[in-house]
């Protein structure tokens, strides 16, 4: 660079042509105008078929979407939802920790559950599983491969219910704990450092240190899982139990009203996984505490301060 | 074992450590006298860091041994062997030296306060109370205590280094490990972070410092180790070390530096 002298200096005053007073004037986008109208126009037309086509059949939705029959089943798929994700994710944290121990035999041994689990398709385990008797009549406790102290009946132990949750969870807890190893190998590895060097114990380093910065990573693959498996659980139909799927095959079987009925199970199926998306973003939130210098503003408080610009700008 | 000012309050000998192939570590010994101030100097990759982490056992020896206060750090003698203790032991060890990174480390999700008081409570049982009010002192000395609710990363990175040796100081530890505290922060912040430690070093704490800064070593060090290949290559006063260098490396080392 050479150095400029106050007399050579340029003029920071706009050039006498006058452009520099003319109107600035954004680009101009009239395609967006017509896909956009277009967009509205089918969506009008979706809705209103929705409406008229008598094919929906909206009186036999409305006799049935909070029937007896139907809300029961929507507890008993809540219900497998549940001990599936509760246990799912348990036995995948214990497998994650497996798989990121120091012992290459736990290693090799959560390594190889994954891989099963992962490759057996859940249907074929959910059958299996119903079917385990047929292999293990009595499932005893006792010395390995000595005599046991106490046996029971395998059909007893696991009814049709118990061998659902027991697939399910089996099924998840591979996938689960893949989700919360890659959420715990993106903590930055200076974090554990720093809780080594300071003596912090090895639980409570894991506990308080690794696992809150994990969840963030965690939470939008397990949420992701959740979602999944509550309307995996419609899977479960095949071994008769009578979760929301199977009840609306057994009425639509019976009063021969197919359509209506899948729409008192889509209806159900979309709440309450809204439901569960609301729950992801409040945790999700929580868990974000201290990432980022400024919490982003809620949906609210989005809301509130849109309303309030536009009371600014009329007044 | 200790405090009548000719034994060290950190001792190395004899220290070794390979990665793989690579000796990074060749034979280190040093002393350092309770209430002084070290301060290790060198090129990169020769060995400075690796030697402060193996004084807290955040790295294992190949050979050697290293000795705060008397105590083995890390292992046990069993006979003529070095056994490697238990990671609970070397857990309550390192209670008893404050280590301060380059990074800073602080734990993002908690406040600065929650930072301080994470280890006194979780580490050494102190009551959550107590520990907050030391906290607060603590913060107070590091010129922060308006910052005891705030989450570190919304603090500059001069501040969240003061709050990392703050954090350091909370378990009141015997020897204080500084690993390039002021290399990752803009050079208008190296200012207040070196200040702190300089407070610390006219309180008499005992201090290991890493570091690029001639003139903070010239200034505060009672000893400059100079450090070269994994090998010491000279140590002394600063006066002497870093005006009067009696090796070629040093003084090439310093030609560049200063």
């Amino acid at each position: 660079m050479t150095a400029v002298t106050p007399e050579k200096a340029p003029s920071l005053r706009p050039p006498a042509d006058g452009v520099g007073e003319l109107t600035i004037v954004p680009h101009r986008r009239p395609w967006r105008l017509v896909t956009g109208l277009a967009a509205l126009v089918l969506s009008a037309q979706f809705l209103h078929g929705l409406a008229v086509n008598p094919g929906w059949d909206w009186p036999t939705f409305r006799t049935f979407v909070f029937s007896d029959s139907i809300l029961r089943a929507v507890g008993v798929t809540l219900q497998l939802t549940a001990y599936g994700t509760v246990l799912g994710f348990a036995l995948g944290a214990v497998i994650a920790a497996l798989r990121l121990s120091g012992s290459p035999i736990l290693r090799t041994i959560a390594w190889t559950y994954v891989w099963a689990f992962r490759s057996i398709p859940l249907i074929v385990q959910l059958v299996f599983w119903f079917n385990l008797a047929y292999l293990y009549r009595r499932i005893g406790i006792g010395i390995p491969f000595g005599p046991s102290f106490v046996s029971f009946g395998t059909m007893d132990l696991l009814g049709a219910l118990g061998a659902a949750v027991l697939g399910l969870a089996l099924h998840q807890a591979a996938y689960a704990a893949e989700i919360i190893r890659g959420g715990v190998l993106a903590v930055d590895a200076g974090q554990l450092e720093a809780a080594a060097a300071l003596g912090i114990p090895r639980f409570r380093q894991a506990w308080r240190i690794v696992l809150p910065q994990a969840m963030r990573g965690i939470l939008p693959n397990a949420a992701n899982e959740v979602i999944s498996l509550f309307k995996g659980t419609s899977i479960v139909y095949v071994m008769a139990i009578g979760e929301l799927f199977y009840q609306v095959q057994v009425i639509y079987g019976r009063t021969g009203r197919v359509v209506p009925l899948l729409m008192v199970a889509t209806v159900w199926y979309v709440l309450l996984t809204t439901a569960l998306s609301l729950v992801q973003y409040w945790v999700e939130r929580y868990f974000a505490r201290g990432s980022e210098r400024h919490a982003p503003p809620t949906p609210w408080q989005r809301l509130r301060a849109a309303v309030t610009e536009i009371k600014e700008k009329r007044a | 074992m200790s405090g009548d000012g000719t034994t060290a309050m950190v001792e190395v000998r004899g220290v070794h450590k390979r990665f793989g192939r690579l000796e990074v570590l060749r034979g280190i010994d040093l002393d350092v006298r309770p209430g002084t101030v070290t301060v290790v100097l060198g090129p990169s990759g020769s060995g400075k860091s690796t030697l402060l982490r193996a004084v807290n056992h955040l790295e294992k020896l190949d050979q050697g041994y290293v000795r705060v206060d008397g105590e083995l750090i890390g292992y046990r003698r069993v006979g003529d062997k070095l056994r490697e203790l238990p990671e609970r032991e070397v857990l309550k060890q390192r209670t008893r030296l404050g280590f301060v990174f380059q990074n800073f480390n602080l734990f993002p999700h908690l406040t600065v306060l929650e930072n301080l008081v994470e280890a006194p409570v979780g580490a050494l049982g102190v009551p959550k109370d107590k520990a907050r009010a030391r906290a607060l002192e603590l913060l107070e000395r590091v010129g922060l205590a308006d910052k005891a609710a705030e989450y570190p990363r919304r603090l500059s990175g001069g501040q969240q280094q003061r709050v990392a040796i703050a954090r350091a100081l909370a378990l009141e530890p015997k020897v204080l490990l500084f690993d390039e505290p002021t290399s990752a922060l803009d050079p208008e912040l190296v200012g207040e972070v070196l200040d702190v430690i300089k407070d610390l070093a006219r309180t008499g704490t005992t201090m290991i410092v890493v570091t690029h800064e001639i003139g903070f070593a010239r200034e505060v060090a009672d000893t400059v180790v100079f450090m070269d290949g994994g090998v010491v290559v000279e140590q002394g006063a600063p006066a002497r070390v870093l005006d009067d260098p009696q090796h070629e490396r040093t003084r090439a080392f310093l030609a560049k530096v200063l």
